[in-house]
């Protein structure tokens, strides 16, 4: 079973819809207790940090998400939210991965960054399992984690960005697989498979 | 590389899909669950769903539509008509939408791009230009391009992106449904002056037309309705014309 945080940031029924096709069984909840005894937890998020953090503080989610031992996947601003920080209103987000989150620089490139971008897995991690070393996934978002340890592929509009980060027992994409046609169902269902073999 | 988007239009007037031509004379296509699944099928990059009679009407944005679209594809969808406030934007990316246009209501309501841009960030939310050109300068229609509001197209989305448009569509009107080709020049005009993606929309016939908007008006992705829902050109054959001319598409 895989726990989908309800906080407020928007859809959350793009990635159960997601989870329902690809034959997975998910809870959607925002209380702690619930979420702990899933296999495997994904922070969906749309919006921006300063509110979102704000959400998850109010629902007492901060502890759980920054010191979990179950797989943790963030999806666009749920994975930004595992670094140290964020430009997006000077906000102190969960600092699982060290490092801050940017603004794309709109003098170099358009911002948002928006569509189908090549994406290049420059690393190993179970979640990009049989997936093609070039391939396409959509992306929606205005800041960016710069490369670095924990990024494990990357893709860019001028400015080199991380698109898939990976350490331990979290995980984090830029772009949204619930969004990305069958390419992205793959990797939820590769997200699937690794909490369920995690628990073993 | 950033790919540019090939994004089918659906026309939805009483919960089924319909295509006019200059905005009026509407023929029935077919079923907005069935297109949707269609398109995504066949390479569509995102899919756009306006309801056309919402706001005329009155009527909330079609909530209900949104959700059975969102459960059938994994593609992104964008929502518009009749939205007139916060809560309706975050009811319809609960429902599963990523971004919501919203034009008539933008001249109402000043605050409302501000209070949404701090809520669901600029990414999810596009100002839809409908556009006529009138003594050679372009006019801003709203009320699905019955009303004409009095502003300049070109300032207009200046200022639509300066309260927190992350995307403007632009409509020509004059060409909507004519296959007349893409208002090229609007288009380029519009990508000069701001710094956010443009989609090109109204006039497409030809695979020609769709190259000039990327190529010349500099469109980061083009919306069509006839063309696909008619089987005239099909979303394959177009990526893979516009690739061979040297323009990034997902195949």
């Amino acid at each position: 079973m895989i726990g989908i945080v309800d906080y407020e940031a928007g859809n959350i029924s793009s990635v159960s819809n997601a989870l329902t096709t690809i034959g997975s069984e998910f809870v959607v909840s925002a209380d702690p207790s619930v979420l702990l005894r899933c296999a495997g937890v994904i922070l969906p998020g749309v919006g921006a940090a300063p509110g979102a953090m704000a959400a998850l503080k109010r629902r007492g989610l901060i502890e759980f998400l920054s010191h979990s031992t179950q797989p943790v996947l963030g999806i666009c601003l749920g994975m930004q939210l595992l670094f140290q920080s964020s430009e997006e209103g000077s906000t102190t987000c969960l600092g699982v991965f060290p490092g801050s989150v940017k603004k794309f620089d709109d003098s170099k490139q358009k911002v948002p960054h928006m569509g189908w971008n090549e994406v290049h897995c420059t690393g190993n991690t179970m979640l990009m399992n049989g997936t093609r070393e070039k391939e396409y996934y959509y992306f929606a978002h205005s800041y960016f984690a710069e490369p670095d340890a924990v990024t494990v592929a990357t893709s860019s509009q001028n400015t080199l960005f991380a698109a898939v980060v990976a350490r331990d027992n979290y995980f984090g994409v830029q772009f949204h697989p619930e969004k990305s046609g069958d390419a992205g169902l793959a990797i939820l269902h590769n997200f699937d498979i690794l909490c369920k073999s995690f628990r073993q | 590389m950033l790919t540019r988007r090939i994004i089918p239009c659906l026309d939805i007037l009483d919960g089924r899909v319909v295509k006019g031509k200059r905005f009026r004379n509407l023929v029935d296509v077919g079923d907005p669950i069935d297109l949707a699944a269609r398109y995504s099928a066949e390479g569509a990059d995102e899919l756009v769903l306006l309801d056309i009679s919402a706001t005329l009407d009155g009527r909330k944005p079609f909530f209900e539509t949104v959700s059975r679209v969102a459960q059938k594809v994994a593609i992104p969808l964008t929502i518009g008509g009749g939205i007139k406030t916060l809560d309706d934007i975050l009811e319809l990316l609960r429902r599963g939408a990523d971004k919501v246009t919203l034009n008539t209501v933008l001249t109402q309501d000043p605050w409302l791009l501000g209070k949404a841009t701090d809520r669901v960030g600029s990414q999810a939310l596009v100002a839809a230009v409908d556009v006529q050109r009138a003594n050679g300068s372009w006019n801003v229609h709203v009320r699905s391009g019955t009303q004409d509001a009095q502003l300049d197209a070109i300032e207009w989305v200046k200022t639509v992106v300066r309260r927190g448009a992350g995307e403007i569509l632009v409509t020509s009107i004059d060409r909507d449904g004519t296959k007349s080709g893409y208002d090229v020049k609007l288009l380029k005009r519009i990508s000069e002056e701001v710094h956010v993606p443009v989609v090109a929309s109204g006039g497409a016939g030809n695979e020609r037309q769709i190259l000039e908007a990327l190529k010349d008006g500099n469109a980061d992705a083009v919306l069509a309705a006839s063309i696909f829902h008619f089987n005239e050109i099909s979303i394959k054959n177009l990526k893979l014309y516009l690739q061979n001319e040297g323009i990034p598409v997902r195949l």
